[in-house]
């Protein structure tokens, strides 16, 4: 199934490898925050309403 | 106590109403198209007789290359937006893409570096593209720091939506210049990371469904991005006011 | 319009920068004679990125900044004025400094007449750009490092084009192209760039 990538093997791999990476620490670290905030402000904004 | 009185506009509320709703389409397209257009390349294509298997760099260089640009571009209209019209929700947005296009450029700039070893046999040259991209990844960080380093959110949308405006006019001198700069050395090397060339059909499609991917994802990003911006912002003006209050 | 311990301090700079380059590359004459034009303009503009802050950051500091802005004076003038002055206490003194650290570096001698030629046309443009960098962190307390990454992008194609012409100059080739486009980034910064430091000063000064 692994196409012949021949002597370049290193290359394309790594290629791939790093990118692939880079685009998923990317995107868990975009949702993580994006969670995170989304809770804190929930909570930030539930405790306004009681005290106000 | 109306705590919609927080809210300076409608706009960021049904920006995040709409953020919601479109993000999981977009995330769904983007997921299938990246996997799929990956896939469709890495194990479906034939080597090149020039470059061998090293072809199938370009399905990730070339994607990631157009958006490092058009995620520049994004930030430079959202700028304009800002400085004209005063939408919070633009700036935040440029704020929001700036990483999203750093890490495109940086791709672009490891594999277009990998794929040149074999072909220049050095790990890092020169060459004009790669030079520009590195330029370009430095207005990112850049213009990242300062939004980083200001404390008041209107203060830091004005002066990185200037900055952008700036930048953008010497990131393309930067290309001309760099261009002239190098054009003596490198006279007549084949870059075949050069999209102009012509690329046949079987390597064209599963290419242009990689950039669609890229395409797709960067859109996600920015609009979950965004919309967390403007709650973080929502979130500061809440405590400065409890603050006040206290 | 201070200019305090900036032009001293600049032209120190620009000579212990000079002087360690044979240490870090080696001192053969050959090799010297090859990198002293591009070694020249990048010790020059290191030294101008130095005294960047000073522009604008004692100014800020005693509220003459504020009190200028409430002139009759243009902020755009005032911006461009405090380019004039940066480049006349740094910029200028650098230019002259430049031929005799030539003399360090082994520059090949129709070297000397384009070197100053560049960096007299070029670093009014490194005054100008500095000035809108300087603008940009003028509020905050530890803006040296972050003036720097945002001033030395800008920077590129002046560099460029100016260590192109002192290059072509010291190897005896026609240096017209890059001197053409040197002279257009210089003008161009200096009749623009003001606009925008102009601005971001307005917004700092809120």
């Amino acid at each position: 199934m692994m196409p012949d990538l021949g002597k370049y093997a290193d290359a394309v791999l790594s290629s791939y490898a790093v990118s692939i990476l880079m685009i998923v620490v990317v995107v868990l670290l975009s949702v993580r925050r994006s969670n995170r905030v989304k809770r804190e402000l929930q909570e930030l904004e539930s405790k306004v309403k009681s005290n106000g | 106590m109306n705590l919609n009185a927080f809210w300076e506009y409608a706009n960021p509320k049904k920006f995040i109403q709409t953020a919601d709703r479109l993000l999981p389409w977009f995330a769904g397209l983007a997921a299938v198209t990246l996997v799929g257009g990956l896939i469709w390349g890495f194990f479906f294509t034939p080597a090149d007789y020039r470059q061998g298997s090293t072809v199938k760099i370009i399905y990730l260089h070339v994607p990631s290359a157009l958006m490092a640009i058009n995620a520049w571009l994004m930030m430079l209209v959202t700028s304009l937006i800002w400085i004209v019209r005063r939408h919070h929700v633009s700036a935040l947005a440029a704020r929001a893409a700036a990483p999203v296009g750093m890490v495109m450029t940086l791709i672009a700039l490891v594999t277009g570096a990998i794929w040149g070893q074999p072909m220049w046999g050095t790990w890092w040259a020169w060459d004009p593209r790669l030079t520009s991209f590195l330029i370009l990844f430095l207005f990112y960080l850049g213009y990242i720091a300062l939004w980083e380093a200001i404390e008041n959110d209107d203060t830091a949308a004005d002066l990185t939506s200037i900055l952008c405006l700036v930048g953008s006019v010497f990131a393309l001198l930067s290309r001309y210049a760099v261009n002239f700069w190098n054009q003596g050395l490198h006279q007549g090397a084949s870059l075949s990371l050069d999209k102009e060339e012509n690329v046949a059909d079987v390597f064209w499609y599963p290419l242009l469904v990689c950039i669609a991917g890229f395409v797709f994802l960067f859109i996600a990003l920015v609009l979950m991005r965004t919309r967390t911006e403007i709650r973080a912002r929502r979130m500061r003006a809440l405590l400065t006011r409890e603050r006040m209050e206290a | 319009m201070r200019a305090g311990g900036g032009f001293g301090l600049g032209l120190s700079f620009f000579l212990i920068v000079v002087v360690l380059v044979p240490f870090g590359v080696g001192p053969q004459s050959a090799l010297l004679t090859v990198i002293a034009p591009g070694i020249l303009w990048l010790g020059a503009l290191l030294a101008c990125l130095l005294s960047l802050d000073r522009i604008l950051a004692l100014d800020w500091e005693d509220g003459s900044l504020d009190l200028l802005a409430t002139s009759p004076l243009p902020m755009e003038g005032i911006v461009s004025v405090k380019a004039l002055a940066h480049w006349v206490t740094t910029g200028l003194p650098l230019v002259a400094a430049a031929p005799v650290l030539g003399l360090l570096l082994n520059l090949s001698e129709p070297g000397y007449k384009w070197l100053i030629i560049s960096l007299f046309l070029g670093t009014p443009a490194l005054s100008v750009i500095g000035t809108f960098g300087a603008a940009l962190t003028v509020g905050l307390k530890r803006g040296g490092l972050l003036l720097s990454l945002l001033v030395l992008p800008l920077y590129v194609p002046t560099l460029i084009f100016g260590a192109e012409v002192a290059r072509r100059g010291a190897e005896g080739l026609d240096a017209t192209t890059p001197l053409l486009m040197l002279a257009g980034i210089t003008c161009g910064t200096i009749a623009l760039l003001p606009f925008a430091s102009a601005a971001v000063l307005r917004v700092n000064l809120r």
